[in-house]
């Protein structure tokens, strides 16, 4: 188990003690450029409560061993952490059936991977139809166009409005003969948030299944796969407290049962001989060499700690503080700001994509970075995206538990100076 | 902020609000050559017209962050006229000057100890030329490419530089050293191109 129990709960009635918790983050000891550090680039990385780094830390002083069923002890606990880690996450995420249908990958990147060259490719023929939308991350496009360009699919998009919703509209007709929709569940760019549940109810009355790429969302609200009703499930476990190096993949036991394997080697095999192999079951079947064991530890340390927060009262604290962005940022700077996102915090996630002015996003977060006010400026691996906005970059702020109402201030403050410099 | 205004000089912002030689030439004569700067999307468009060995024309056309512009505005203004040959060693000495390692020019600048890079490497004493074993974490790709063919004996002379001078704050931000090469680069194809036309 975890050998240092989260902190005394960082909340009261439902609210998140930001000036609390923010004490369990080791990296707000240090300054930026001599200045109190914002960190507003949570959607790319998130922070690491000290749960996480001792949990890692206590993992490889006392406990470390290949997993993979060795006899003596140390073997036996490392196994143990890396089978509740597997749990954690399965509970975390609402899987019926953790011990088999969540795969430990190395990023959400690999998770969407790893369905397109097994489930895709595995099942889809040429002609297929695949649906995704023009907001999605590259990590759940490439590799849907890679697949297009090897067995010539049919992809769909589907496109948003002017209030930077998904529009819904021509869902009925983009998802008719379909075999697959691939969305994201929130938008890295944008914020957006779409009814997943609804087009997952479309979809399945299709015929297709659906893909959550959960990068964004899975840290920042409850998901539950089978209230969504999604088939697969991608996330990052560096997005949501925990380390780099390690993803998810959920998916429905049925489905991954009829998937070939997805990479070859040791532990996903159940018999090699000369002329042929037998797939080891379920999860193992998908994870070849050694997994990621401390990073699945650190995970697990995250989630615990997410859950001891309680994933509503982190979903509250997004809201609440997206809502005074989106208010005190209009006030100060009415239109000379506009933000490429939905203007009203419901349905949308704590991501702002900024333009100010006609200042370049590389311009203005190399301005906020010298008042210690950390943004992403670029185009967030979303250029289907940045093209419909008819941009080639933004300058996004993104905030997490441990963000609160003065960062938002701190970053209003830089955005002025900026507006000064190259006024 | 003493960082900002060593990156945003007054003449960087002054070419960036009001770039020279901005637009298209007819091609041909004109060669025209594209360079982009995949991370931040930037763009930027050279029209080159040489005649008898002068770079006798240059417009910019594109799009992109202050530093890129400001530095293809300044760029345009330095070579319009000028005998390709020059052109070429400009090219080189500005390339020079955006290398990381180049710290003699910081040196005389008297600011050599503060950018990342510059002090980082004990075997760089000024003057010296640390180029492909460069284990600076700072260094960029573009970086160490440009500085392939950026190779000549003397330090950078800054007078030579004249206004371009004013980029060298931007060896301090490693990140942005793309930014000011993506033009210089852009001349340099465009050259060749319409050398080998
Ligand atoms: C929506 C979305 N999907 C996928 C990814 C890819 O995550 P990773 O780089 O961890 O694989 C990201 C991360 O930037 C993302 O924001």
């Amino acid at each position: 188990m975890s050998p240092n129990p989260p902190s005394p709960v960082a909340r009261t009635a439902g609210v998140l003690d930001v000036a609390r918790l923010k004490r369990d983050f080791p990296v707000f000891e240090r300054t930026a450029r001599g200045k109190r550090l914002v960190y507003l680039d949570s959607a790319a990385s998130s922070q690491h409560p000290r749960q996480v780094l001792q949990a890692m830390d206590h993992y490889y002083e006392h406990s470390h061993a290949n997993v993979h069923r060795g006899v003596y002890e140390l073997a036996e606990e490392a196994d143990d952490l890396y089978d509740q880690a597997r749990r954690a996450v399965g509970r975390f995420v609402g899987a019926a059936d953790p011990e088999r249908e969540v795969i430990f990958t190395k990023n959400a990147t690999e998770s969407v991977n790893l369905v397109a060259s097994t489930w895709g490719r595995h099942s889809l023929r040429s002609g297929d139809v695949v649906v995704l939308t023009e907001m999605e991350h590259h990590a759940n496009v490439v590799p849907w166009l890679m697949l297009a360009d090897e067995i010539g699919l049919e992809l769909r998009w589907l496109e948003i409005d002017d209030q930077y919703r998904l529009d819904l509209e021509p869902l009925d007709r983009l998802v008719d003969g379909a075999r697959l929709v691939a969305v994201t569940a929130m938008s890295n760019v944008l914020g957006t948030i779409p009814p997943l549940r609804q087009i997952t109810e479309t979809a399945h009355a299709a015929g297709a299944v659906v893909l959550a790429d959960g990068a964004q969302l899975v840290p920042h609200q409850r998901v539950d796969v089978a209230e969504l009703g999604i088939d697969f499930l991608a996330f990052s476990g560096h997005k949501m407290l925990g380390p780099t190096g390690i993803g998810v993949l959920w998916a429905r036991r049925s489905l991954l049962e009829a998937m070939p394997p997805f990479l070859g080697g040791g532990g996903m095999i159940r018999d090699v001989r000369r002329d042929g192999f037998v797939a080891n079951e379920l999860p193992w079947k998908f994870e070849a060499g050694t997994p990621p064991i401390a990073e699945a530890v650190g995970l697990a340390a995250a989630i615990e700690y997410l859950e001891e927060l309680g994933m509503d009262a982190v979903a509250a604290h997004d809201h609440d503080l997206t809502a005074y962005a989106l208010a005190s940022l209009q006030e100060r700077f009415g239109d000379e700001l506009l933000i490429h996102g939905p203007r009203s915090a419901e349905g949308r996630g704590a991501v702002l994509s900024l333009a100010y002015r006609d200042i370049h996003p590389h311009d203005l977060a190399q301005v906020l970075d010298q008042a210690g006010v950390c943004v992403r400026a670029g185009h967030h691996c979303a250029k289907p995206l940045m093209r419909r906005l008819g941009v080639g970059a933004t300058a996004r702020a993104s905030f997490y538990v441990y963000n609160d109402e003065a960062d938002v201030d701190a970053l209003a403050d830089a955005l002025a100076e900026a507006g000064t410099l190259f006024g | 902020m003493s960082g900002l205004e060593d990156l945003y000089r007054e003449i960087i912002l002054d070419h960036y609000r009001s770039p020279r030689n901005r637009g298209e030439l007819p091609t041909p004569p004109a060669q025209r050559a594209e360079g982009f700067n995949p991370l931040c999307g930037d763009e930027v468009v050279v029209y080159v017209q040489v005649d008898d060995g002068i770079l006798s024309d240059i417009r910019i056309a594109g799009q992109g962050c202050s530093i890129s512009q400001s530095s293809a505005s300044l760029m345009s203004a330095a070579v319009k006229g000028k005998p390709l040959s020059e052109v070429r060693a400009l090219i080189d000495t500005f390339k020079a000057m955006m290398s990381i390692h180049q710290s003699s020019l910081a040196s005389q600048a008297g600011d050599a100890a503060e950018g990342p890079g510059i002090s980082e490497d004990p075997a760089a004493a000024p003057g010296d030329r640390v180029v492909a074993t460069s284990s600076s974490p700072d260094a960029d790709d573009a970086a160490r490419d440009d500085l392939d063919d950026a190779f000549e004996p003397e330090p950078v002379d800054p007078e030579a530089l004249g206004e371009l001078a004013a980029l060298q704050g931007v060896v301090k931000f490693p990140v942005r050293i793309k930014c000011a090469t993506l033009s210089w680069n852009t001349l340099a194809q465009g050259l060749d191109e319409a050398a080998a036309r």
